[in-house]
């Protein structure tokens, strides 16, 4: 999608020939985000809409007890040490941010007064600065003003890199200074397109510079109030065993009207994905579940008893299979899977084009996932083409047969291919997780009748996703030939995304295997781009620039995606949930209410 | 009793062992036309989520997990025996160094001790042997090193009693040697708590086999043993009851059988039997 179809398309919006709502669901299709999309609109004229988030209630509590249940358990509740969405939604309860995303892209004010614009004088047409003015009134939860000190200290807090905040990447390249008491402005260093980083959405989460003012630096782990929160949020801290339970009850000074509407909450941790699933959907014991990464036929079965139903959300994350563009089995200068090689196989391009013919994309999403997915080729061009989505890749075995006989692959006795004495037979792993298992072995079969011989190996989801240096068996040392996970957009830029593709960014021995990019690919044309994207302060241009990046990686078909990951949770029937694909699960835990 | 296991043993084995000449759906066959269906003639065990036939990926899965299992006893055994006999006759040092080995392999965590085995030789064996060779031999050599320590505590324990006994004060006042001592008597003697043990061993080693699998540290996962088979029908329980239930029955009548036979041998074993 070129510079001009996107401006069209924002015309269209703005006309209201388009709806705001398939506006946002065509920058996703193209692998844009919601809160980039809103960025467009926003800077071109198009003004964020208000989020009216739906809430019944008419007074403070009355609610009971909030049940909800987490398969992985909390382990802390300081937010700028919050790896897991799990740390980041327990921490969600008591603190919040300055705005949060919601579904579609807007930012929707929680400590701020009001979203930062240049009609309110809160944007600079230079892009250098952001001015948030502060909700005035709120109060901690041990009675003491929240102010712009507070915001100016998280910054420093974060930004330090002693601290080892997880958040510290938000911060750093930003100065952030106090105005008056509820003024502050954040400057940045370069023109920044990106603006609603810091302060904003998952990372944002403010904590009171009053009881962590002596735990900067060094000393951050020590904090008492690491596992004992005093936050903003709608409710008060009461209990938390790490790994097991956070408990709280309601705030009576929260700074929303008529909100919370429980009386206490409990995050219960623990168990897997299936049992979180029955808890709520069966039993009923809960009344939310997070992270259903379960086989759809088993959550319909559920949903069959009538005590919940299962909520889906629209994300930016992609379950995809990434082929090794290095030789995983040389060893060069002490490391495998080296820049220096190349993938013995992988690197004669109809190799690449005859696997991505032989994913049976329809297959998986429809047996496997059903619901909880949605097949992707994702390098679409034209919007047009976007909406009629899932009939643009292809499952097609003779064609991969004629690709690789052509390109001089000949079957052995065996039935495998060979080419100059090299079989065509490589090693496919991923993480251990009921659905991907079946997906490789779908795959295999039709890797098999091209005459392919694919090996699986499953390794277990703690090893796998772990960033330990000297396990060969991580996804990010890579020393296989073809790997599948989901990776997730855990900022709503695509900035941070599309990094994963950078030469430089590659994942190596020196940099402790902490590369972004996994797959070791390396394209001069992508590097060029992206820099100048990062650069680039016109929204609409900079979006043009990230559909062409994303095009280059997947026509190289080195990276081949599979199927578009929503966020599927697990909801009571009476509960009512905003939730948002962009945002903590909990991003909005001060609107939930109970039908009643 | 046991007549009727080594009966149905043979049958399983028998089954498992020729099987898959009769029974020719690969195991692998993907039909998502037959997803989750119930037994029938086309397909007597019914098929798993992706239309697998479930009869063949039990009779390819028997095959690995009745070999881990009997291999793995095997080595257990053989190790424990002599470890145990050897720590039994002798007095003084060697049997207090052998204890201590048997005590420092109690105490050794698992776990991590495994993850490092394979870590170190999964490589070098599937170059050596293929991947599923050096699976099997190294899950075989896994389970067995971890489980021979009860048997020698036994095998220990039983020379210890034995070998005070009138009858092989006896047999050494009439000049027998230390070799023939053990072999001919104590050893013979000794032997029935260490079938029971071997036979337990049997099941364990399956179950084993599918530990390490679900931790994948096993095989492939798409190579169906009969703990993988479980493992992956365990969601489905409510909605597919026969994937769990004929691995299940499989392990089941397995580990039975294998009990049997091993309480009937100790009882045609054992020395002291009063015809």
């Amino acid at each position: 999608m070129q510079e001009r179809e996107l401006r069209d398309l924002i015309a269209d919006v703005k006309t209201g020939r388009l709806s705001r709502r398939s506006f946002v669901q065509q920058m996703i299709a193209v692998g844009l985000t919601a809160p980039m999309a809103g960025m467009m609109l926003a800077q071109s004229g198009v003004a964020m809409a208000q989020t009216a988030i739906p809430y019944k209630p008419t007074k403070a509590g009355g609610g009971g007890l909030l049940k909800i249940l987490y398969w992985q358990a909390v382990t802390l509740l300081n937010p700028h040490f919050a790896v897991g969405t799990k740390d980041q939604d327990g921490s969600r309860v008591f603190y919040e941010p300055l705005a949060g995303w919601d579904q579609e892209g807007n930012l929707v004010p929680v400590l701020a007064a009001e979203i930062p614009s240049k009609e309110n004088n809160g944007l600079t047409e230079d892009g250098l600065s952001v001015v948030w003015k502060l909700k005035k009134g709120v109060k901690w939860h041990d009675g003491m003003p929240f102010t712009a000190d507070d915001v100016v200290f998280n910054w420093e807090y974060a930004r330090n890199p002693e601290t080892a905040a997880v958040s510290i990447a938000s911060y750093k390249d930003a100065k952030v200074e106090k105005v008056d008491d509820f003024t502050v402005r954040v400057t940045f260093s370069k023109p920044t397109p990106f603006w609603a980083d810091a302060f904003v959405g998952t990372y944002g989460m403010i904590i009171p510079k009053h009881l962590f003012a002596d735990y900067i630096g060094g000393k951050s782990r020590d904090a008492p109030a690491n596992l004992k929160p005093v936050g903003t949020g709608p409710y008060v801290f009461v209990d938390f065993k790490p790994g097991d339970i956070v408990r709280g009850k309601l705030n009576p000074n929260y700074h929303m009207p008529n909100r919370p509407y429980f009386d206490n909450i409990e995050i219960k941790g623990g168990g897997d994905a299936v049992s979180a699933a029955r808890a709520v959907l069966q039993t009923g014991e809960y009344d939310y579940a997070w992270n259903m990464q379960v086989e759809d036929e088993i959550l319909t079965k559920l949903e069959g008893a009538g005590k919940g139903k299962v909520n889906i959300v629209e994300t930016g994350n992609i379950e995809f299979i990434m082929l090794n563009s290095t030789d995983p089995a040389a060893e060069v200068d002490g490391e495998r899977a080296s820049v220096k090689t190349k993938h013995p196989l992988f690197s004669d391009p109809a190799v690449r084009q005859a696997i991505n013919l032989l994913i049976d994309r329809a297959s998986i999403e429809k047996f496997i996932y059903g619901r909880t997915a949605s097949a992707t080729a994702n390098f679409l061009n034209a919007p047009e083409k976007v909406r009629s989505k899932n009939t643009k890749f292809e499952f097609n075995i003779e064609k991969a047969n004629a690709i690789l006989e052509a390109a001089g692959w000949k079957k052995g006795g065996d039935g495998i291919r060979a080419k100059d004495g090299k079989p065509l037979r490589f090693v496919y792993q991923t993480s251990i997780n009921a659905p991907r298992q079946k997906t490789q072995a779908i795959i295999k079969q039709a890797c098999q009748k091209a005459g392919i011989d694919v090996e699986l190996k499953s390794v277990v989801a703690s090893v796998f996703f772990s960033s330990d240096a000297a396990n060969p068996d991580t996804y990010t040392h890579f020393y296989c030939d073809a790997q599948m996970y989901n990776t997730t957009m855990t900022q709503p830029d695509p900035g941070f995304f599309m990094n994963q593709y950078l030469s430089w960014r590659a994942a190596n021995k020196e940099n402790k295997w902490q590369g972004r990019n996994v797959s070791r690919w390396q394209n001069k044309e992508y590097d060029e781009i992206y820099k100048q994207a990062e650069q680039e302060l016109d929204a609409v241009k900079r979006a043009a620039m990230f559909i062409k990046l994303n095009d280059l990686v997947v026509t190289d078909n080195y990276i081949q995606p599979l199927l578009r990951r929503p966020k599927v949770s697990a909801v009571a029937g009476n509960l009512a949930v905003p939730l948002s694909g962009w945002d903590n699960d909990l991003w909005q835990i001060a609107n939930w209410y109970r039908e009643t | 009793m046991a007549v009727a296991s080594i009966g149905i043993l043979t049958l399983l084995t028998a089954a498992v062992l020729f099987g898959p000449l009769i029974w020719r759906i690969p195991i692998n066959e993907i039909d998502f036309t037959a997803r989750l269906a119930h037994p029938s003639w086309d397909h007597p065990f019914g098929t798993d989520d992706l239309g697998q036939d479930l009869l063949a990926r039990m009779l390819y899965g028997g095959r690995i997990s009745l070999a881990v299992g009997f291999a793995a006893m095997a080595v257990a055994i053989i190790v424990g025996v002599l470890i145990g006999a050897i720590s039994g006759i002798s007095r003084g040092s060697v049997d207090a160094a052998l204890m201590w080995i048997t005590d420092l392999f109690l105490a050794l965590p698992q776990l991590p001790l495994l993850l490092l085995v394979i870590y170190l030789f999964r490589d070098f064996l599937k170059n050596w042997v293929g991947p599923e060779g050096g699976v099997f031999i190294l899950i075989v050599l896994v389970i067995g090193a971890f489980r021979w320590m009860p048997v020698a505590r036994l095998v220990r324990a039983q020379f210890l009693s034995l070998r005070e006994k009138e009858f092989v004060e006896a047999a050494r006042a009439l000049g027998a040697t230390t070799p023939r001592l053990v072999i001919r008597h104590i050893l013979p003697n000794s032997l029935g708590p260490v079938i029971v043990a071997g036979t337990i061993d049997v099941a364990a080693a399956i179950i084993a086999e599918s530990t390490l699998s679900f931790l994948g540290l096993g095989f492939p996962p798409d190579i169906p043993t009969w703990g993988r088979l479980l493992f992956d029908a365990k969601d489905y329980l409510d909605i597919a009851p026969h994937w769990a239930l004929f691995a299940g029955a499989a392990i089941f009548l397995t580990v039975l059988t294998i009990n049997f036979i091993g309480d009937g041998l100790r009882d045609a074993l054992d020395p002291r039997r009063v015809m």
